[in-house]
C-alpha cells in the first residue's frame, strides 16, 4: 500500500483520518463487488493522482440529482467536490456566475481535454433545435455536443439523462432526449454510463466515478449502459417483502391489515418485479434498514426503468420479468392437459382447408385435361 | 399356383411348430444399462420443496412460464406440460405435521422423465424421434423427426411426455437430462441448483451405490449428503430420516436412470407399481415373434388364399376359365 507522503503527514484525507478514509474506500469497493483490498487502491488513486476534473452539465432537470449527492454522509458533498474530485463546473454549486462561470468552463475544457468526466443530469430538448433549454445563450443540445466530444467519459445521472425521465413523458412537448441518444445521433463516440433513478442512489454515482478514476476504465455495463454492480438485479429479487409475494400474502389497500403487517405491495402496483436497481440493498440516506420506498410501505414506482416509471400508471400491476414459482404446491394427482388452443386449432383448420381447396382444384384440372384429350381424339 | 390340400396342411403345421417354439427363439433380451449412463438420484427426505430445481429447469431449457392461477404472476404449473419439464409436487395426509411420514405427514416428490433403461416411448416411436443414446443413456427427442402421433404419451408408464396443445407447430416436451449442457462441462440444472443435495447428478452406478448406502444408515445419525453431484466435495450435514427400504427405479419397468428414495410409499407419490420386466420388452417380444420372418402373416395369407381358391374353383370351372 503506497499512499502519498504528503497525505500521510497530514494523516487527514477528505476530513477523515487516514484509517477512516481507507475504510470508506473499502466500503465503496465492496459496494461494487470488488475485493476489500481494492479500497487501498482507490484511496491511492484519489490521493496520489491529481484530483479528477469533473464538469457537470444540467439540462431539463429538477436538481434532484444534485440534491441526492447532498444527502451523502461518507463522504459529504463538500469533501467530495473539494478533496476527492475537482468539480470544475456545476450550475447549482458554482461560486462564480454568468460570464465568469462560462469562461471557467471553457478554460477547464481546454486544459483537461480528453481527461475530464462529464456528468449530465436532465434530458436534452431536441425539438425546434433545442431552444427549450439554454445556458449562457447556448442550447443544452449544443453544449452537450461540445462538452462530450472532449470528455474521457460521460456519466448520465438520473432517469432524465439516462432515458428521458419526466420531461420525456407523453406528449413530450420539448422532444426530451437522453444524453446517449444525442451523442449517438451526432456521432460522438465518448463512452456513456447511465445511472438512472429519480433520483439515483448517490453511492452508485460515487462508486462509478471512483472506479473510473482508479482503474481508468468504466465498470462492467449492461445492455442499457448501466453499471452491473448497481443495476444487475431486479428490485424484486432483493426485496425484504419477497417471501410475502412467494407465499401469496398481499396488501390490497393502503392501511389495511396486510399493509400494516408488511405484506407484499404487488397488488398496490409495485413495479419491483420489472425494475432493475439496488435500492433494497443500498438503501437511502444512511439511516439504516427500511429507508427506501418499499420499506416505508409504498410500492416501487419503477423510477429508474425505461418504459416503467413515468410511463405506466402508478398503481397498475407490474409484469414480472423473471416469473418464478410460488410457495404453493400442486398435489400428486395428475391433471389432464388442456385441449388445443383456439389459435392452434385455427391454424390447423386453415391448413386443412387450404389442402382441401388445393386438392379440389387439382382434381378439377385433371378432369379438364382428360376431357380435353378426349375431345382431340374424337 | 397349384397346391394340393395335403401340401398346404403340411406347411401350416410346420409353421405352427416354428411359432410355438418361437417364444424362446425370438424373445428380445432385456436392455442393459449403457456403460457410462448418467442419471439423477432424488432423495425426498432431503428435499425442502424450495423449487429451485423447477426454476433452474425453466431457465436453462428456455421454457416459458405457465400460469394457472387468476393472478398470472407466478410460474405455477399443476403438472408436467408442454411448458414444464420438471415439477415439485406435494403429498399431504391428515394434519400434515411430520415430514416423510405416510400418516399425518407430508413429502415432496420431483417428477420428470425417468430415462428408462428400456424406454417404452422409444419402442413405441415409429420414426425414432425419441431415441436412447447408446453412451450415456439419455432419452432424447428430435423435433425434426417427430410426426406428432403421440404414441409415446400412451406408451410411457410414468405419463411423462407432454404435447404442446397450444402451439400450431407442436412438439413433444420432456426432460432430456440437460443433455445440451454436458459439452460445457455442466450437468442437469435441477441438480446443479439444488441447495440441499436432494437431487444429485452422476453415473447411475455411483448413484445406486449412494442410494443403497443411505438405506443402511441409522435414522437420526448425521450423514454428509453430497450436494449437486454424487462426487461433489460440498455436502450438507444433516440427520438421516426413516427411509422406505426401496430404491425406486432400480428395477421398476426394467430399471430407470432416475432413482428415488423416500419415506412415503412411492405409490402415494404418484409413481406407479411396475413389474421388473419392461413393457417395451414384452410388447417387442410379442410383436417380433408374430412377425418373425413374416412366417405367420404368410401362413395366414396362404390359408386365406386357399379358402378363396376352394370356394371359387367351381365358379371358375363353370365359366371355363383356367386358373
Amino acid at each position: 500500500m503506497r499512499i502519498d507522503q504528503e497525505s500521510i503527514e497530514h494523516d487527514n484525507i477528505a476530513g477523515l483520518s487516514r484509517r477512516d478514509f481507507v475504510k470508506f474506500c473499502s466500503t465503496l469497493a465492496v459496494g461494487m463487488g470488488l475485493p476489500v483490498g481494492m479500497g487501498a487502491q482507490i484511496a491511492e488513486a484519489v490521493t496520489v493522482q491529481k484530483r479528477p476534473p469533473v464538469l457537470w452539465l444540467s439540462a431539463q432537470e429538477c436538481t434532484g440529482c444534485t440534491e441526492t449527492l447532498l444527502r451523502t454522509s461518507h463522504p459529504t458533498l463538500e469533501k467530495l467536490i473539494l478533496e476527492l474530485i475537482s468539480l470544475e463546473y456545476h450550475e447549482t454549486l458554482l461560486v462564480g456566475a454568468g460570464r465568469q462561470a462560462e469562461d471557467w468552463r471553457e478554460k477547464s475544457m481546454k486544459e483537461n481535454k480528453g481527461k475530464y468526466i462529464l456528468v449530465v443530469d436532465g434530458s436534452i430538448p431536441t425539438k425546434d433545435n433545442g431552444i427549450y433549454c439554454k445556458i449562457g445563450g447556448k442550447t443544452a443540445l449544443a453544449l452537450l455536443g461540445e462538452m462530450a466530444a472532449d470528455a474521457a467519459a460521460v456519466i448520465a445521472i438520473g432517469s432524465c439523462a439516462s432515458w428521458g425521465g419526466v420531461p420525456s413523458a407523453d406528449p413530450n412537448p420539448t422532444g426530451a432526449t437522453p444524453a446517449h441518444e444525442v451523442l449517438k445521433s451526432r456521432g460522438i463516440k465518448t463512452p456513456v454510463v447511465n445511472i438512472p433513478g429519480c433520483p439515483p442512489n448517490p453511492y452508485n454515482f460515487l462508486s462509478t466515478v471512483l472506479y473510473f478514476v482508479t482503474f481508468k476504465k468504466l465498470p462492467e455495463l449492461d445492455d442499457q449502459s448501466r453499471p452491473k454492480f448497481a443495476y444487475g438485479r431486479l428490485i424484486h429479487e432483493n426485496c425484504e417483502r419477497r417471501p410475502h409475494f412467494d407465499a401469496g400474502r398481499f396488501a390490497i389497500q393502503f392501511g389495511d391489515e396486510g399493509h400494516r403487517k408488511g405484506y407484499c405491495l404487488y397488488k398496490l402496483g409495485c413495479k419491483g418485479p420489472e425494475t432493475f436497481a439496488n435500492c433494497p440493498i443500498q438503501l437511502f440516506n444512511d439511516v439504516g434498514s427500511g429507508a427506501w420506498p418499499v420499506g416505508t410501505g409504498h410500492p416501487c414506482f419503477g423510477c429508474s426503468e425505461k418504459g416503467v416509471g413515468f410511463t405506466l400508471p402508478l398503481h397498475s400491476p407490474a409484469r414480472p420479468k423473471y416469473v418464478t414459482p410460488p410457495s404453493i404446491f400442486p398435489g400428486i394427482e395428475a391433471h389432464k392437459s388442456g385441449g388445443a388452443s383456439i389459435a392452434a386449432a385455427a391454424v390447423v383448420a386453415g391448413l386443412a382447408g387450404a389442402a382441401l381447396g388445393a386438392g379440389a382444384v387439382t382434381v378439377k384440372k385433371l378432369g379438364e385435361k382428360e376431357e380435353g384429350r378426349k375431345g382431340t381424339e374424337e | 399356383m397349384n397346391i394340393k390340400r395335403r401340401d398346404f396342411l403340411k406347411v401350416v403345421a410346420g409353421s405352427s411348430l416354428l411359432l410355438a417354439s418361437g417364444d424362446v427363439a425370438f424373445a428380445r433380451t432385456a436392455k442393459k444399462l449403457p456403460p457410462s449412463a448418467v442419471g439423477i438420484l432424488y432423495d425426498a427426505t432431503v428435499c425442502i420443496g424450495c423449487k429451485a430445481c423447477q426454476n433452474a429447469c425453466k431457465q436453462y431449457n428456455e421454457m416459458p412460464a405457465e400460469h394457472t392461477a387468476p393472478e398470472q404472476i407466478w410460474d405455477d404449473p399443476v403438472d408436467l406440460s408442454g411448458k414444464t419439464l420438471n415439477i415439485i409436487k406435494a403429498y399431504k395426509n391428515g394434519t400434515g405435521a411430520t415430514k416423510d411420514a405416510e400418516i399425518n405427514g407430508y413429502s415432496f416428490v420431483k417428477r420428470h422423465c425417468m430415462h428408462c433403461i428400456d424406454p417404452s416411448c422409444v419402442s413405441a416411436c415409429p420414426v425414432t424421434a425419441l431415441d436412447k443414446k447408446s453412451d450415456n443413456g439419455v432419452v432424447t427427442y428430435n423435433k425434426n423427426a417427430c410426426i406428432g402421433c403421440r404414441y409415446c404419451q400412451i406408451a410411457c408408464p410414468y405419463n411423462i411426455p407432454r404435447f404442446e396443445w397450444d402451439d400450431p407447430f407442436p412438439q413433444i416436451r420432456k426432460c432430456q437430462l440437460c443433455d445440451h449442457r454436458y459439452k460445457e462441462g455442466k450437468f442437469s440444472a435441477c441438480c446443479e441448483f439444488c441447495p440441499t443435495g436432494a437431487s444429485i447428478f452422476g453415473k447411475v452406478i455411483d448413484l445406486l451405490a449412494e442410494a443403497k448406502k443411505r438405506l443402511t444408515l441409522k435414522p437420526g445419525d448425521y450423514y454428509h449428503y453430497p450436494v449437486a453431484h454424487v462426487t461433489s466435495r460440498e455436502t450438507s450435514y444433516r440427520p438421516v430420516s426413516i427411509y422406505l427400504n426401496h430404491v425406486y427405479g432400480e428395477k421398476e419397468g426394467g430399471g430407470t436412470q432416475y432413482l428415488l428414495l423416500s419415506g412415503v410409499p412411492f405409490a402415494k407419490l404418484g409413481l406407479p407399481v411396475l413389474s421388473e420386466d419392461s413393457a417395451a420388452n414384452r410388447s417387442e417380444t410379442l410383436q417380433h415373434t408374430l412377425y418373425y420372418g413374416l412366417i405367420a402373416p404368410i401362413t395366414f395369407l396362404g390359408g386365406l388364399m386357399y379358402a378363396v381358391y376352394r370356394n371359387t374353383r367351381k365358379e371358375h370351372e363353370d365359366k371355363g376359365d383356367k386358373l
